[in-house]
């Protein structure tokens, strides 16, 4: 990040143009920092201890907070939801992923075609693969398959037990995007590497748990923050498909947050649930990168015990 | 299948002696198994994926009657009902209407965040000025800050504003680049890999900044900056969370809102959701097959998903 350009300013007249220029371009990010990011985030930390209804905003201290933990059920329940849903969205997902991009990675012909395909459920809007899921699963078209395969199935999206694993499993259609950066990440591991082990004599099984994973580690690192981050605010599927049904069951955080915040107008309370997830996003992000330095390789740093 | 990846990759070595012919042979055929293994293995993950897109397009294609009939199981419409789409398109709901605003909210958009994001880009990779770095590393951690911290907070700003049901939420934060920070990242690593004596020389020949990036930034980062395009059309045109919140008559609908509440009417008509869905689709798609070398690039250089 520091590796910059090493030119010699001409003159201080320039250096001074530099810096003009420098924040007037800069300044739509800078600006809309201020205006749409930082200032609103002041914002609901404070309409978080207020009650607001689109009114006046009535100090409570911190009454939504205790609420929420206290007297709130459905608050227990979006967060064991969510909680339920990013674990094996993201697990299983990473896993799949991983899978693919070992299969695209095989030196046969055509893999683009086949890469494409794979990658495709990721180009289609949410809303269309939200609403083409709920068609294969209520309309019957995913039963009627598996059932002909011999396989056990159920009313997917009817069944308080089977809908979050029915959005986990259409979560897993989308993996391919990190497929291909998996596969990108597998294609940057030196084939010395694996040709060295060869002749060593290690398996296949050695070298993928020996060789490729500690290699790709750092973009699987990646894949599991970014994965997360986005499973804990899972939306548009849950509010297309279920609308937080049956009996709650996909009542995810940010469905019941917009529910209290847009439906039911109760935005103070919302502010607080915001910063709830926030906060829990907050952690959750450090403390992965705090696990980090236990599995993650990195390249430029070799320790004798880390390879 | 790893096993015909990593075979294929041993091939070329021979480490026993032994009869070399009998050992390429054998060689030959493992590799031929492990070949055959994988591309069976690779369609059938790959048939897997696209089944639903290929049970989406049928099923738009059916008739009212075939799919009471076969319970939705055959992927072949018999007869082919063309004329879905036309129900769907001009039946009751304006969908024509719902497409031309989903264009409005993502056209203006997009061209204001590819400008927007790239001169930013310009200034962290190209322009030396105090305090750049703090603003860069603070713009790379808000990619972490959730976006619905500042959601209730921006309503009311914009309910204060007058702006809620009309298109100024989105036209307006689009010049303030609201999902910029991958984007101006992808364009700033793109633009740091550019040779600065370019721009000593261009300095040298009494070129200004702005000159510097128009006359030689640009154009040496057309696949950037279509990278950029494309990721920002993606997020537009699929948005569905701004969209409900900040639109309120149908008017003003765009394809995704008006597919939201098209499915919670009473009586589905499966066929004719899935031809309306395609109308969300097919630009997408099209998109994609259309731009995917950059694409792929894009995902590639930010590791990101878009």
């Amino acid at each position: 990040m520091q590796a910059r350009a090493k030119r010699n300013p001409p003159t201080g007249s320039w250096r001074r143009k530099e810096a003009v220029y420098g924040y007037l371009l800069a300044s739509p990010w800078i600006l809309g920092f201020i205006i749409f990011t930082l200032g609103p985030l002041i914002f609901s930390l404070y309409t978080g201890f207020t009650d607001y209804r689109l009114s006046d905003f009535t100090w409570v201290g911190l009454e939504n907070y205790t609420s929420l933990f206290r007297d709130d059920p459905l608050f227990g329940k979006a967060v064991y939801n969510t909680v339920y849903y990013a674990f094996f969205a993201v697990s299983l997902g990473i896993i799949l992923a991983l899978s693919i991009a070992l299969l695209l990675n095989m030196p046969l012909r055509g893999m683009s075609i086949f890469r494409t395909m794979f990658y495709l459920p990721r180009v289609t809007p949410l809303v269309a693969a939200s609403l083409l899921w709920l068609y294969l699963m209520s309309g019957g078209a995913l039963s009627n398959l598996l059932r002909a395969l011999h396989l056990p199935t159920t009313n997917w999206l009817a069944s308080p037990a089977w809908s979050k694993p029915a959005l986990i499993l259409m979560s897993l259609w989308g993996v391919g995007g990190s497929a291909i950066i998996f596969l990108a990440a597998l294609q940057g591991v030196p084939s010395q590497l694996y040709e060295a082990a060869e002749i060593d004599g290690a398996s296949i099984v050695q070298r993928f748990l020996k060789i490729t994973i500690p290699m790709i580690s750092p973009t699987i690192f990646f894949t599991v923050i970014v994965g997360i981050i986005g499973a804990l605010q899972t939306f548009t599927e849950p509010l297309v498909m279920t609308d937080g049904g049956p009996i709650d069951s996909t009542m995810f955080y940010v469905v019941y947050l917009y529910k209290t915040g847009f439906r039911f107008l109760e935005m103070g309370y919302a502010s607080a649930m915001a910063w709830v997830l926030f906060m829990a996003i907050l952690i959750l992000t450090l403390l992965i990168f705090r696990s980090s330095d236990f599995w993650v390789y990195y390249e430029g740093r070799r320790q004798t015990n880390n390879r | 299948m790893k096993v015909g990846h990593w075979n294929a990759n041993g091939t070329d070595r021979v480490f026993v002696a032994r009869s070399a012919k009998g050992l390429k042979r054998r060689r030959a055929a493992k590799l031929l198994t492990g070949q055959t293994l994988g591309y069976i293995v690779v369609i059938g993950g790959a048939l897997a994926f696209t089944l639903p897109f290929m049970w989406m397009v049928s099923t738009s294609l059916k008739s009212d009657q075939q799919l009471i009939r076969e319970d939705f199981v055959s992927l072949l419409p018999n007869p082919i009902v063309w004329s879905n789409y036309y129900d769907a398109v001009f039946g009751q709901i304006p969908f024509p209407r719902y497409f031309l605003n989903s264009i409005i909210i993502t056209v203006v958009p997009v061209a204001a965040n590819v400008i927007m994001s790239s001169l930013v880009a310009f200034s962290f990779a190209r322009l030396n000025w105090p305090g750049r770095d703090f603003w860069f590393m603070l713009m790379l951690s808000t990619m972490m800050l959730p976006q619905l911290v500042t959601m209730i907070p921006k309503f009311i700003l914009f309910v204060k504003l007058g702006w809620i049901n009309t298109y100024l939420p989105f036209l307006v934060q689009a010049f303030f680049i609201p999902g910029g920070p991958v984007w101006v990242f992808l364009l700033r690593q793109y633009y740091m890999t550019l040779p600065v004596e370019l721009d000593e020389a261009a300095i040298v020949d009494g070129a200004g900044i702005l000159s510097i990036y128009w006359l030689i930034i640009l154009p040496l980062s057309k696949a950037a900056l279509v990278a950029v395009a494309i990721f920002s059309f993606e997020s537009h045109w699929g948005d569905f969370m701004n969209a409900i919140l900040y639109l309120r008559t149908d008017e003003l609908y765009p394809l995704t809102l008006g597919l939201y509440y098209f499915r919670t009417e009473d009586a589905i008509q499966w066929q004719l959701l899935m031809a309306a869905t395609m109308l969300l689709v097919i630009p997408s798609l099209a998109l994609f097959f259309f731009a995917q070398r950059w694409f792929v690039q894009g995902i590639v250089m930010t590791g990101l998903k878009g």
